[in-house]
């Protein structure tokens, strides 16, 4: 904070070359920010009032009586066209001024430990973010600011509207500071990475970049005074070859992730997805309905509902499908990389241990195509979109794209012995059943498959879902199934369980059952076992509280590339094999008759 | 027909005492200071009587414009209310009873309900503030309520019925073992 308030980097030799956005000085925003933030809007709604109004803003400001002819002219035959442009020219200084201050009063600096963001001109903010407790860093890129190639980045941490957002900064500058971001926050020293981490860099001409920093001025499309900005509007001839291969290049970077860790949605399968939806059927249901009251004699109700109705309809197939269009979800060395979008393109990178809890389930009318979703639980979510996207981590994918996305997700999960794949990356083959497998294997069993169900006198509550309703426990997390009709599984990592709750209604308590919930933070996943059996439910409570504070107290997850520092490397738990789902006591009959598990403290 | 936990003493008419073998077992592998269930001051019954007595009557006054519009069902409604309130004001004992919490060695266990039963178990570490609350009859019996909260907004941790000096001590205890547990979100 002691840092001067303005100004470029005051010693740029002792930086890394990388970017200098992350050297702790206080650097600016992308000088079309003001355009790009609503300046434009402005700028055409002058532009209408003027057209529209111009006379009688003349008339309003000279008193003119009703004139014949064309104002300006009259102006001019007075003498008065002098005082007329001077106005024109003041409106214009000041929108300038004002552009240029809110602008250049706008400032960050990425220290070692926080970002921090000073804006507003009159009412100063200055917000200051914690890396350590980043929760997401997403770049989104609206079609309009893709065509100045700027982005906005916005880094979320933990709790509501707790987010800092950098809106404009240079396309290739926001993916260079997010790469440093999360590299400092992961702990691991930025030359470090620098000398070893060749696979993170970008593949760009390094002679594009520094000849855009270097002749970034007088841009014809951008604010003047560019020299010491972050971002970079080159005007060399190649700007435009530029703008054109950012356009076309593809949404996800190819060098930026392992080929066989990315899983895309082919288009045939979205919109197949999306025309087999529950809105879809409650469409039908609706048109049926239209159809059969036209057809008693009632047209009216067929033509007030027919329009609006087809293009809200319409209207909402074409924002999920656009919304999911070239989508892609890959490992990355910083975490997992989520992107989308055609015209507006968006990403989203989630570090390691971010992930509060996952759930895959299948709408019923999915079944036949073997087609599966993700979803899940985040703290603070990242993007301006809705919640809803920034937590659905696969919108449709085969069971062979749920084992890639789940290996992303939770790679300590998919790997219980091998520490070198935490990347994300590479070939998934494991000897002993990883959570993963159990995962898979319980996704479409019948019943038990490494589940602990509820017994079968919880027929009355749960008619059809009874035998696959249980829980499991691995090393690493704990696993709730439900849903016969609608599947559903989720995955709670340990480490991130927030409590544990247990309840019993009158109904439950003739039944000898209780409800088993794990508590996470706020989002889509719901994590509970409604009906477990008593015994079995409340030993569970015990085990899974203790495991809790044993997977918390060893979890580094804040400081994700810290840990691989040490040469021996040290799993997040004990590896001791997967323990079974089951308690000291054996009562329920689904359960087999284990030995007890070691749930004792290990202090 | 057993409930989930073994209190100390077990709730009346809750059934045999539970046989369950496996919570002995957890609980004597995690040795704690004060590894036993707390109960609440009995003097929070006042508290429990007033709100029962405050909603049992506000459950009356709604029936009383059907008994004006003279509609049949009217009085039965009364009727329903007046027992429900006269219910509720009954087991008012018991309910302040069955508040219980428990601190061991990592966690902090609550507990709460008759008939709606349920038990709620939060790491130290996981916390994230810790509110003190006193409502007016609270205040008067010299009572306060001491409520904690995790990032989850579903654990719902509150503790009613605390005299204020232990809630303040409660708190300084919790915000001490959970500075020493420290962990991530």
């Amino acid at each position: 904070m002691t840092a001067p308030d303005t100004g470029p980097p005051s010693d740029p030799a002792a930086l890394p070359p990388t970017t200098a956005l992350t050297d702790g000085g206080w650097h600016r925003l992308h000088p079309a920010t003001p355009l790009l933030r609503g300046g434009i809007v402005l700028i055409a709604i002058l532009g209408f009032v003027l057209a529209n109004f111009r006379e009688r803003l003349v008339d309003w400001v000279f008193g003119a009586p009703e004139l014949p002819g064309d104002p300006l002219q009259t102006a001019y035959e007075r003498g008065q066209i002098g005082w007329l442009s001077l106005i024109v020219v003041a409106a214009l200084v000041v929108g300038v001024v004002s552009f240029y201050v809110s602008w250049r009063l706008h400032t960050f600096r990425v220290g070692d430990d926080v970002v921090e963001v000073r804006s507003g001109v009159l009412f100063r903010t200055h917000r200051r973010a914690r890396l350590d407790r980043i929760q997401g860093v997403s770049i989104s890129r609206p079609f309009f600011a893709r065509l100045f190639g700027a982005a906005r980045l916005e880094i979320s941490v933990a709790g509501q509207d707790a987010k800092v957002q950098l809106a404009y900064l240079g396309s290739t500058q926001a993916d260079d500071l997010r790469r440093d971001v999360l590299l400092l926050a992961s702990g691991a020293q930025l030359a470090h990475a620098q000398a070893t981490g060749a696979p993170t860099a970008l593949p760009l001409d390094p002679a594009t970049i520094a000849q855009a920093g270097a002749e970034a001025s007088a841009g014809a499309d951008a604010v003047p005074h560019a020299d010491t900005v972050a971002g970079a509007s080159a005007t060399h001839p190649g700007l435009v070859n530029q703008r054109m291969r950012e356009l076309l290049a593809p949404e996800l970077d190819p060098a930026l992730a392992a080929p066989e860790s990315v899983v895309k949605i082919p288009p045939g399968r979205l919109i197949a997805s999306l025309v087999l939806s529950g809105f879809t059927v409650v469409l039908l249901i609706v048109a049926a309905f239209i159809v059969v009251s036209s057809v008693m004699g009632e047209r009216g109700l067929f033509v007030i509902l027919i329009v609006p109705g087809l293009a809200a309809a319409i209207g909402y197939y074409f924002n999920r499908f656009t919304k999911s269009l070239r989508y892609s979800i890959a490992g990355t060395p910083d975490g997992v990389r989520v992107g989308f979008g055609l015209l507006s393109t968006s990403n989203d990178t989630l570090p390691p241990g971010r992930i509060h809890a996952i759930e895959v389930s299948q709408p019923l009318l999915w079944r036949p195509a073997g087609w599966w979703m993700i979803r899940i639980n985040r703290a603070g979510a990242a993007g301006e979109g809705s919640a809803q996207t920034s937590t659905t981590m696969l919108p449709v994918g085969t069971l062979d794209d749920v084992r890639t996305v789940l290996g992303l997700l939770l790679p300590s999960l998919a790997h219980p012995a091998a520490e070198a794949g935490s990347d994300g990356a590479g070939p998934y083959e494991t000897a002993a059943p990883s959570t993963r497998d159990i995962v898979l294997a319980g996704l479409t069993a019948r019943s038990g498959d490494g589940f602990t169900d509820a017994p079968r006198r919880a027929w009355p509550i749960r008619p059809l879902s009874w035998r696959r309703t249980g829980w499991a426990l691995t090393d690493d997390a704990v696993l709730l199934r439900s849903g016969f009709v609608w599947r559903h599984l989720s995955v709670v990592p340990l480490a991130r369980v927030q409590s544990l709750r247990i309840s019993q209604g009158p109904l439950l308590r003739m039944l000898d059952l209780v409800d088993l919930a794990v508590q996470t933070v706020a989002g889509p996943v719901r994590a509970s076992v409604p009906a477990a059996d008593r015994a079995t439910g409340t030993a569970a409570f015990e085990l899974v509280t203790a495991r809790v504070v044993d997977a918390s107290r060893t979890d580094t997850s804040h400081r994700w590339s810290a840990r691989a520092a040490p040469p021996p490397p040290t799993p997040l738990t004990p590896p001791a094999p997967s323990i079974p789902p089951a308690s000291s006591t054996p009562p329920a009959p689904s359960t087999p008759p284990t030995p007890s598990t070691p749930e004792g403290d290990p202090r | 027909m057993s409930r989930l936990t073994a209190g100390d003493p077990p709730p009346p008419g809750s059934g045999p005492p539970d046989s369950g073998a496996a919570e002995p077992g957890a609980d004597a592998s995690r040795p704690t200071p004060g590894d036993d269930w707390r109960g609440v001051s009995p003097k929070f019954v006042g508290v429990e009587l007033v709100s029962s007595l405050v909603g049992g009557l506000v459950l009356c006054a709604v029936t009383v414009p059907f008994i004006l519009l003279r509609t049949w069902f009217g009085w039965p409604a009364l009727a329903v209310a007046v027992v429900v309130t006269i219910v509720a004001l009954a087991l008012a004992p018991r309910r302040v009873r069955a508040i219980g919490y428990r601190l061991r060695a990592d966690d902090l266990v609550f507990r709460r309900g008759i008939m709606f039963h349920r038990v709620v178990s939060v790491p130290y570490g996981r916390m994230q503030l810790i509110d003190i609350n006193r409502g007016p009859v609270a205040r008067a019996l010299g009572l306060a309520e001491l409520k904690f909260v995790t990032a989850a907004a579903a654990t719902g941790v509150a503790i009613p019925g605390l005299v204020a000096a232990d809630a303040d001590a409660l708190r300084d205890r919790l915000v001490e073992l959970a500075e020493s547990r420290r962990v991530g979100l």
